[in-house]
């Protein structure tokens, strides 16, 4: 195709301009990155850069050398999310097969009970009473799961998918002789394979990323999960200084890596989940794409 | 088959509703929910003649409209360049890299931002001392803050938003710029006659459910990004924040309950209006 100067031009100012955008999307993190990477005496002496000059990895050393309280926020992170994706999806879709089926006869009435947990609800204080007092769950790991199970968004989502199978399928399993149960499973678990992928992607990085519910419910310390304790550190520095006692010998206390080895906690943090849902980056397009008007 | 989701509704959504009445109560933790006292309206009068009611207000729906306005001008914008650029290898890596904020949690979001802001060592203050402008204390000045907590909020909505347009624009018949081209518009011409028109219901449908929530502020981004820092509430109190301050650190549970009520209420009416907007606007988008 042979295009104009004129059009030709546009195109690179149109690069530019995109340029410019994805930059900002990424210079945060870097910043992240190498001050992770730099040493308390130069961040004393020139702040924060976006390169790291003289790379340093006392921080990540302070962090490593003392991994218990990382590799705990991560057992508790990697837990809620992989039961509460499981868990959620299955919840999820059990619900919303019914929800997708134009012979179910209490179709609207349930699509009602669901959707109207989207527009009202009984606010923090009510919620925070029923589940610390009424159901008990402060301080028990199941208050970091059973909350984010039941989504009124996921399950439209999958409903959506869901009417996309043809009810002659669904048909032919009743007049083989197969129940409710064993078409949902035989027939359309097998088929909603991509779409159950999807959700489940949604719900992970909603577990994954969650410090909300450990702020409201959470203060035994072995069940903090990651971005809680990230929230945390934010907050004091007392974690490093914890940690201090694991600082080789005649290590200066004003040298102490505190802002870097809390930009490496960062990095640890987030950093393996990143790629995973980078990874992952088309189902939560084709999941937004599709819901994104519902939600 | 549902009975797993309705029960776990019924416990964390609809027993909760059923904690609206705090609102209309005074709260004491040794007498409950159930037995403490009555008191009308007083939580409602005291949470209205309070200052800071005027203040949490304008927060939460001034800077809500600032984020649609300034959210949806840039995305519909990068998502009409998008389309410009479309075929083009790029296109694929710009998306991925614009998504890449969505993926992040405000916690981390607040530690990217801390290392720009920080008043002795951010970058943004270094920059400021190389072009010789004075340091500026970003965690103390509130006056700041609405254009901080824009930035954050486009910046990480960005990817999510521009997925949404680009989606709509790819959708659109290719006809309709072939009548374009043969009618002899130039590209401006086909993108305000053509492009925008056809894009016009799906920007109006998400606009118009935003405002429906106008009144429920991103808990994360106002809590972590400055830092609860209290000279900054001026312009970083929300309704939700401060609603969770009522319980964890004032302990004027009734007034909260009250506010959120208030909230849910406002949101409800709000996200029902809408609605009917919506279904005239494009009726398959409509929520109900």
């Amino acid at each position: 195709m042979v295009s104009s100067p004129t059009a030709r031009l546009g195109r690179i100012f149109i690069h530019l301009f995109m340029l410019l955008i994805v930059s900002l999307c990424i210079i945060p993190l870097m910043a992240v990155f190498s001050t992770s990477l730099t040493s308390e005496s130069d961040i004393a002496q020139h702040g924060y850069s976006l390169i790291p000059l003289r790379p340093d990895t006392t921080g990540y050393e302070l962090v490593l050398k003392n991994p218990q309280t990382l590799l705990r926020a991560y057992g508790v992170s990697i837990l809620t999310t992989l039961v509460g994706t499981l868990v959620g999806i299955v919840v999820g879709a059990l619900c919303a097969w019914p929800l997708s089926r134009p012979d179910y006869p209490h179709r609207k009435k349930l699509a009602f009970f669901v959707m109207f947990t989207m527009l009202f609800n009984g606010g923090l204080i009510p919620t925070y009473l029923v589940t610390a007092n009424l159901l008990q769950l402060k301080d028990n790991i199941l208050v970091l799961i059973l909350p984010y199970l039941a989504n009124a968004w996921f399950i439209f989502l999958l409903r959506t998918f869901f009417q996309t199978i043809p009810m002659s399928l669904v048909e032919a399993a009743r007049i083989d002789g197969a129940d409710e149960f064993l078409t949902f499973r035989k027939v359309v678990v097998p088929l909603a394979t991509p779409a159950l992928a999807t959700v489940a992607l949604f719900y992970s990085l909603q577990y994954w990323n969650d410090w909300y519910l450990a702020l409201l419910y959470i203060n035994t310390e072995s069940l903090v999960p990651l971005q809680y304790l990230l929230s945390r550190m934010m907050s004091n520095l007392d974690f490093i200084s914890q940690n201090v006692s694991a600082m080789p010998a005649g290590v200066n206390m004003s040298s102490l890596p505190r802002e870097s080895a809390r930009m490496a906690m960062c990095l640890l943090a987030i950093g393996p989940m990143l790629f995973v849902f980078g990874y992952f980056q088309k189902y939560f397009v084709r999941g937004i794409t599709l819901g994104a008007v519902k939600g | 088959m549902s009975l797993p989701a309705i029960l776990l509704f019924l416990l964390f959504n609809y027993l909760p509703m059923g904690g609206i009445i705090l609102a209309f109560k005074d709260f004491r933790y040794d007498l409950g929910i159930l037995a403490s006292d009555w008191v009308g309206w007083s939580n409602f009068e005291f949470f209205f003649t309070s200052q800071d009611a005027w203040l949490i207000l304008r927060n939460t729906i001034g800077l809500n409209l600032i984020f649609l306005a300034v959210g949806l001008t840039l995305s519909v914008f990068v998502a009409l360049l998008l389309n410009e650029l479309r075929g083009n290898r790029l296109v694929k890596t710009y998306q991925t890299i614009m998504f890449f904020p969505y993926f992040l949690s405000w916690v981390v979001v607040s530690y990217a931002f801390y290392a720009f802001l920080s008043t002795r060592s951010g970058i943004l203050n270094q920059l400021f001392h190389v072009l010789g402008l004075e340091s500026v204390s970003w965690y103390t000045e509130a006056h700041y803050w609405p254009f901080i907590l824009t930035f954050a909020a486009v910046w990480k909505g960005l990817g999510y938003w521009t997925v949404i347009f680009y989606a709509a624009l790819i959708a659109i018949d290719q006809d309709y710029y072939e009548a374009a081209a043969i009618d002899g518009a130039g590209k401006l011409r086909v993108v305000l006659s053509v492009t925008l028109p056809m894009l016009l219901p799906i920007i109006l449908v998400m606009a118009l459910l935003q405002v429906g929530r106008i009144l429920n502020a991103d808990f994360g981004l106002f809590w972590f990004l400055p830092m609860q820092v209290g000279m900054l509430y001026e312009t970083t109190q929300v309704i939700d924040t401060y609603v969770y301050r009522a319980l964890s650190v004032t302990g004027d549970v009734g007034i909260g309950a009250a506010t959120s009520l208030f909230q849910s209420t406002v949101g409800l009416l709000l996200i029902w209006g809408a609605n009917l907007l919506v279904r005239r606007v494009h009726r398959e988008s409509a929520l109900f």
